[in-house]
């Protein structure tokens, strides 16, 4: 399958991973071994049965919907060598996600396109977690789902059912009980998402 | 003013006491027993309490009718006093004054009304008899605040910035304290102050005990600013925490000095830093230990209720004292008591003891803010301590405000190294300006020994210095400053479940990404934590049955609808007496489709606490309509709203249909120590028993039939209603949402009955979908209200939440006070005869 030619991180591959996602490049490098090892098939792709078996990842309750923001939609064959399988640069594309803005990059102009960890995108990827059929729209039967899987067993259907209704509203400004993401990045507005969706990742 | 009165009316009365006991003791007698609150018993009782008895003894010539007995209530008498003198001075400033406090702090006001009560007194007594004292301060006022601000901490984002809160805590502290004694000593050793007592170890003492951010002070101010959250808990958690440090701090150098300086060798400087340690972190340990204590204490205090509340405040102090004892810091320990134990106290403790406790806690605290800062002003109208040396003082100011915003700049740039959001430049510069020196500061002033410190009188003075000057200047400008700095201000924003939901989200997002980058990061550690919490410690701490009921979303929710619900009630009386209950606006609202049947239980605190304590007082409750007999209800509503003659007519018959038979001579309140229910009558369990049954047969009938069956027979004299009603909408055709089905309440009638309410007005069963009061079955012609089937006619502002959320399933929203689905009908006669009477 070409594992060896595929493992090997090109100096300009790095380069163009640096320009789209803004890691630097020993975080690139970092990140690379990381990917690497979760690579149990050597292919340079990760399939999601790499990804499942991260223990930790087992048991979060989003850990699917996780896994599968890793998965877009359109197979770009930049990001994914098979249809269910991700590469490296679909790998970080999807991290750069939660990279912290930092402070020059806050007055950046947008000329060059938004960056990936801007505010927008990652409410969107929030969003998406939640979208399962991909159509722009929470509906109810996507957030009852999701509902479940975050609230403990000691919740009712129809609490729960309560609940989603209540938060549908909450959003919901038109009227047609589901969540578009116009609406969702309005109702979050005073959410400190530049905070809340980011981790460190190390130097 | 008000004050000034009061002030006039305490001095008569210190006079009077005056002449009475003290005019042949000598003046030191007088002052100390004035002076302390606790020592007068110990030290002077027996010519306090013997003296005016002789007297008595020796003029007695027949049995005196009244006697004044000043000197038996003398020392509790002038603590309430001045705690009276306290509260109407915190009325004062705060009512009389809302111009000038939107300029000054509270705080800072109180200070300055303390100078002119204590310029009062002294001219009075032509020396200061009211000092705050040091053990009054630590043992009684101090506990209470610490308590209650660590009881209310937000805990997640205090322990998610606990590295940064530490950092300042201990090593900013130490930073102060080292910097502001080292350059006193130096400028010293120059000249600058002439020629004072004081070694380099007394300087170090001294600035040990100035060095502490005061958190009673930055609660003071901060609170008025709004910062935004981060900010806060910087500067909070880190005046909480420091003020233990600064204790131990003071403790070591206290120590060092008695030991005197040639006999400190690098042993005994390593004993120091030791003690140190064992003192903050013991005492931080200890605190957790008490709050496992108290925890466990909750939870088996099911039948007790009425104490358990109690149980917070005692073993919080007991935690206070214990640490005190064993040498501890006290701070430290009733600090973390109160940080560890909130969260399972909570759940397992009764709801209304809840309230209870954050009410107490609010009362105490604030209660003893104000006695702080009033003493504070007191006690500087005093010629005994001050003593003036320019240099020592100026430069004292002028270290303390240097050295903090050096050190808070120079940890910052430490932290910001490691913090993922990194603290601004401006948050900075509010967090160095925001170094408030308090209370504390003074009291550990005031406890200096003079025999190891001879200047202590201008230690004394320079601590009051430093204290007015930033909690009355610094006070004054933060608010200007963090305006024209743009500091982010605390995103002011309505609890939503949104919100919270994908806050929950995040947190597990963000825990997936780093176990995918396979690092272990703060994501890690916290739910790592979380996980241990959940299936051990509150396994431990918590009751069964409140663990099982807690979930983070649902209980966001419901205090929600808790929320929605006391709008509804008072937006309702905004608009009109009672408009909840009036026969026309039948809001159904769905209980049991909310709250689900396990939770029923508990439902009635809920309603309990939302009458007693939200909408009790001003607001016209349900419950004490309820509670009272039938005909004076009608005339409270009556009272109320005589605008509506029909309003009146319809709460009369609504509350005569939906009561119980008024049992006015076995119904009285019985007086309980230890219970604040009703007692219950038997024909009244019968009645509602046989209430919800006909209501069941009922609902079940009409479903049966599929439909009203009588429905025309009163329909034109509730038309004539609807047309007198100048509120009522025409026929069903107004409201927003027509059909929702209302769902019953009988699941918690066993509740309610329990919980002592007897609030009919939730009892009438609303399983049935003809919304016809089941008991007047008897009579075939029962009419199902329209009116009763039609929900919502104005629709409050607030109440836009209310809107029914299922709409799926047609079913109503989640509403404590709206089931009264009203029936008018069958009432002509009543409603006739009524009107006459009334």
């Amino acid at each position: 399958m070409g594992s060896r030619a595929s493992s090997l991180l090109r100096e300009e591959d790095i380069e163009e991973i640096k320009k789209e996602t803004g890691f630097s490049h020993s975080q690139i490098t970092r990140l690379y071994s990381r990917f690497h090892s979760l690579d149990k098939g050597e292919n340079g792709a990760l399939s999601r049965e790499d990804f499942q078996r991260i223990p930790e990842l087992a048991i979060n309750p989003l850990g699917d919907r996780i896994i599968n923001a890793f998965f877009p939609e359109g197979t770009n064959k930049k990001y994914t060598a098979r249809e269910d399988q991700v590469n490296f640069r679909g790998f970080m594309r999807t991290l750069a996600h939660f990279r912290p803005v930092e402070d020059n990059e806050k007055n950046k102009d947008l000329t060059s396109g938004e960056p990936l960890n801007s505010r927008t995108n990652k409410l969107h990827f929030a969003f998406q977690l939640y979208d399962l059929d991909r159509d722009d729209k929470i509906s109810r039967d996507e957030l009852l789902q999701v509902l479940r899987m975050m609230v403990g067993v000691n919740i009712s259907d129809e609490q729960l059912g309560s609940i989603a209704d209540r938060t549908i509203q909450e959003a919901d400004t038109n009227g047609d009980m589901c969540i578009s993401f116009s609406e969702f990045t309005k109702v979050l507005e005073k959410v400190d998402v530049e905070q809340k969706m980011s981790i460190r990742f190390l130097h | 003013m008000n004050f000034e009165n009061d002030c006039r009316f305490k001095r008569k009365l210190t006079k009077r006491g005056n002449c009475n006991t003290l005019s042949h003791q000598g003046l030191q007698d007088k002052q100390a027993e004035q002076n302390s609150v606790k020592d007068s018993y110990t030290t002077h009782n027996e010519s306090v309490f013997q003296n005016p008895h002789h007297q008595q003894e020796e003029n007695l010539t027949g049995l005196p009718i009244v006697t004044f007995k000043w000197h038996h209530v003398e020392t509790p008498y002038l603590v309430i006093i001045w705690v009276f003198v306290a509260g109407l001075a915190k009325l004062s400033v705060v009512e009389l004054n809302h111009h000038v406090i939107s300029v000054v702090p509270e705080s800072g006001l109180l200070i300055i009304l303390g100078f002119i009560l204590g310029g009062i007194v002294w001219g009075a007594d032509r020396a200061q008899t009211f000092k705050l004292l040091p053990p009054t301060f630590f043992y009684y006022l101090l506990p209470q605040i610490i308590l209650d601000a660590s009881y209310f901490m937000p805990n997640k984002l205090f322990f998610s910035n606990l590295g940064a809160i530490l950092i300042y805590a201990i090593f900013g502290t130490c930073w102060n304290a080292a910097t502001v004694g080292l350059s006193l000593w130096g400028c010293y050793e120059a000249g600058v102050m002439g020629n004072l007592d004081i070694g380099l170890l007394q300087f170090l003492l001294f600035g040990s005990l100035i060095a502490a951010v005061d958190p009673v002070a930055v609660i003071a101010v901060f609170e008025e600013v709004h910062v935004n959250e981060v900010l806060f808990i910087l500067v909070f958690g880190e005046s909480l925490l420091n003020d233990g440090v600064t204790v131990v701090l003071y403790n070591v150098f206290d120590a060092f000095v008695a030991l005197g300086g040639p006999r400190i060798d690098a042993a005994e400087i390593f004993k120091g830093i030791f003690s140190f340690v064992v003192v903050a972190f013991g005492g931080s340990f200890l605190g957790i230990g008490f709050a496992i204590l108290l925890s466990l204490l909750t939870r088996c205090t099911k039948h007790i209720q009425i104490i358990e509340a109690g149980f917070v405040f005692v073993v919080g102090y007991l935690a206070y004292l214990t640490a005190e004892m064993l040498s501890l810091s006290a701070i430290l320990s009733i600090t973390f008591c109160g940080i560890c134990c909130q969260k399972y106290v909570n759940a397992n403790m009764d709801e209304k003891s809840v309230t209870t406790v954050r009410h107490a806690m609010k009362l105490l605290a604030n209660g003893s803010e104000t006695m702080i800062f009033l003493f504070l002003g007191v006690t500087a109208i005093d010629t005994e301590i001050w003593v003036w040396n320019t240099g020592f003082i100026l430069l004292t100011l002028l270290f303390v405000f240097i050295y903090r915003i050096i050190g808070t700049f120079l940890f910052t740039w430490m932290l910001n190294k490691f913090r993922l959001v990194p603290i601004e430049v401006i948050d900075q510069v509010v967090m160095s300006y925001g170094g408030l020196r308090g209370a504390v500061a003074y009291g550990l002033a005031a406890l200096l020994d003079e025999d190891k410190i001879p200047e202590k009188n201008l230690m004394i003075s320079t601590t009051l210095i430093v204290v007015y000057f930033t909690v009355i200047l610094q006070g004054i400008t933060m608010k200007p400053l963090v305006q024209w700095l743009k500091v982010k201000r605390a995103a002011h924003s309505d609890l939503k479940l949104i919100e919270k939901l994908n806050n929950r989200a995040f947190d597990h997002i963000l825990a997936a990404v780093e176990d995918i980058c396979g690092r272990i990061g703060d994501n890690w550690w916290t739910r790592g934590w979380n996980r241990f919490e959940e299936n051990y410690i509150s396994w431990l701490l918590m009751k069964p049955k409140a663990r099982k009921n807690r979930d983070y979303l649902f209980s966001i929710f419901h205090k929600l609808n808790l929320e929605d619900a006391i709008n509804y009630v008072s937006e309702g009386e905004r608009q009109g007496s009672l408009a909840f209950s009036r026969s026309d606006e039948a809001a159904n609202v769905d209980f049991k489709k909310q709250f689900g049947s396990e939770f029923a239980d508990v439902m009635p605190n809920i309603m309990v606490d939302m009458s007693n304590y939200e909408l009790g007082i001003e607001h016209f409750s349900v419950t004490s309509i309820v509670k009272d007999t039938i005909p004076s209800v009608s005339l409270d509503i009556h009272g109320q709203d005589r605008k509506n003659a029909m309003d009146d007519i319809n709460a009369h018959h609504l509350l005569q249909q939906h009561l119980y038979r008024s049992r006015k001579h076995q119904h009285r309140h019985k007086y309980s120590r230890s219970h604040f229910s009703i007692n219950q009558n038997e024909d009244e369990v019968q009645e509602i028993f046989q209430r919800t049954m006909r209501s069941r047969l009922e609902s079940f009938k009409s479903t049966k039939m599929g439909v009203n069956p009588a429905k025309k027979i009163t329909k034109h004299h509730k038309k004539e209603l609807t047309h007198k009603m100048p509120n009522g909408h025409p026929d069903g055709t107004g409201h927003l949402y027509g059909d929702e089905e209302v769902e019953g309440l009988c699941v918690f009638l066993p509740h309610l009955i329990e919980a002592g309410i007897e609030n009919p007005v939730f009892l009438p069963d609303m399983d049935s979908p003809t919304h016809s009061p089941p008991w007047l079955m008897e009579t075939e012609a029962v009419a199902p209200s329209q009116r009763a089937q039609r929900r919502l006619p104005w629709t409050p502002n607030r109440l836009r939440r209310l809107a029914p959320m299922r709409i799926s399933t047609c079913s109503t929203d989640s509403f404590l006070m709206a089931d009264v689905s009203l029936t008018l009908e069958e009432h002509e006669e009543h409603s006739q005869t009524d009107h006459v009477e009334m």
